[in-house]
C-alpha cells in the first residue's frame, strides 16, 4: 500500500474547528444583512422618488429640501443602512473570491475602512447642509 | 522508474480525494463533474451572480452619491460641477446603470428575503419569481426614466 495517497484523519472534528472563531455571534452578520436590506426597501423607493423630484434642481432647492427634518432623517437612515449593508455584502464577496490570505485581509480592511469613511463623509455633508 | 505525476506525495489533502485506482490497479485522477462553462445557464444561476455584480456596482455608485452630497454641502460652484457631470452623457449613462442595478438588486433582494422565510424553493416557483424580478426591473427602470426625463 506504500505510495497510495491517503489523508491524515487523526485530527478530531473539535481540533479542526478550533481557532476558526466563536459561534456565539455566528448569525449576527446574516441577520444584519437582512435587517438593513429590509430597511433599504422603503428608503430606496423614497430616494428614487426624491431624486426624480430634484432632477436639475438648484443647489438652494437641494439645501431647502434636505433642511426639513423628515428628508434629513430619512437621508441619514439611507446612508447608515446603505453603507452597513454594502460593507457586509463586500465582505462576503471578498471572502468567497479572494483566497490568498494577505490579499483577503487587506481587501477586507479596505472595504470596511472605505465604507466607514464614505458613510461619515455623507453624514457630515447632510448635517452641514441641514443644520 | 521515476514516479509519475500521480505517484508523487500529495501536497494538499484535498488532492488525495481526487486520486484513485481504476480496476486495473493504475492510479488515475477522478473525473470532475462538468465545470460551470459546460452548463446551459438556468435563470437562477444568471440572477444569482447578477445579484452580487449589481451589489458591488451599487457600492461603486455610492461614490457618485457621496460626491453629490459633498458638492451640495460645499459651494455653488462645486454643486454646479457635480450637476453638470450627472447631466452629461456619461453621467446619465452611469445613472441609468445605477437605477437598473438598484431596481434589480432590490427586487432580487425581496426574492432572497422570501427564500429566507422558507418559501419559493420549488421548481416552478423559483423560475416564476426569477422572471418576475427581471420583468419588474425592466418595467421600473423604464418607468422611472420616462417620468424622470418628463420632469427634467
Amino acid at each position: 500500500m506504500a505510495g497510495v495517497p491517503h489523508i491524515d484523519m487523526l485530527r478530531s472534528p473539535l481540533a479542526r474547528a478550533r481557532g476558526l472563531g466563536s459561534a456565539k455571534a455566528g448569525s449576527t452578520h446574516w441577520r444584519m444583512q437582512r435587517t438593513t436590506g429590509l430597511a433599504l426597501l422603503p428608503l430606496s423607493f423614497w430616494f428614487i422618488f426624491s431624486a426624480i423630484h430634484l432632477a436639475g434642481a438648484s443647489r438652494q432647492a437641494v439645501v431647502d429640501w434636505l433642511s426639513a427634518p423628515l428628508p434629513m432623517v430619512l437621508m441619514l437612515a439611507l446612508i447608515v443602512a446603505t453603507f452597513h449593508h454594502l460593507q457586509m455584502g463586500l465582505q462576503v464577496v471578498i471572502e468567497d473570491y479572494v483566497h490568498q490570505e494577505a490579499a483577503k485581509i487587506v481587501s477586507l480592511l479596505l472595504a470596511r475602512g472605505l465604507s466607514w469613511l464614505l458613510a461619515l463623509v455623507c453624514i457630515v455633508s447632510v448635517l452641514k447642509i441641514g443644520l | 522508474m521515476a514516479p509519475t505525476e500521480l505517484e508523487r506525495p500529495v501536497k494538499d489533502v484535498r488532492e488525495a480525494l481526487m486520486v484513485a485506482r481504476n480496476t486495473n490497479g493504475q492510479l488515475v485522477r477522478r473525473p470532475l463533474s462538468p465545470h460551470v462553462q459546460i452548463y446551459r445557464w438556468p435563470i437562477s444561476m444568471a440572477l444569482s451572480i447578477l445579484h452580487r455584480v449589481t451589489g458591488v456596482a451599487l457600492g461603486v455608485g455610492t461614490l457618485l452619491l457621496t460626491w453629490w452630497l459633498v458638492a451640495a454641502a460645499s459651494s455653488d460652484a462645486a454643486f454646479a460641477t457635480a450637476q453638470a457631470f450627472i447631466g452629461s452623457a456619461l453621467g446619465l449613462l452611469l445613472l441609468f446603470g445605477w437605477s437598473f442595478a438598484l431596481f434589480f438588486h432590490l427586487y432580487s433582494g425581496v426574492r432572497h428575503l422570501v427564500w429566507d422565510a422558507g418559501i419559493g424553493f420549488e421548481s416552478p416557483a423559483y423560475n416564476i419569481t426569477g422572471w418576475a424580478v427581471v420583468i419588474a426591473t425592466g418595467v421600473s427602470t423604464i418607468l422611472v426614466w420616462l417620468i424622470g426625463l418628463a420632469v427634467w
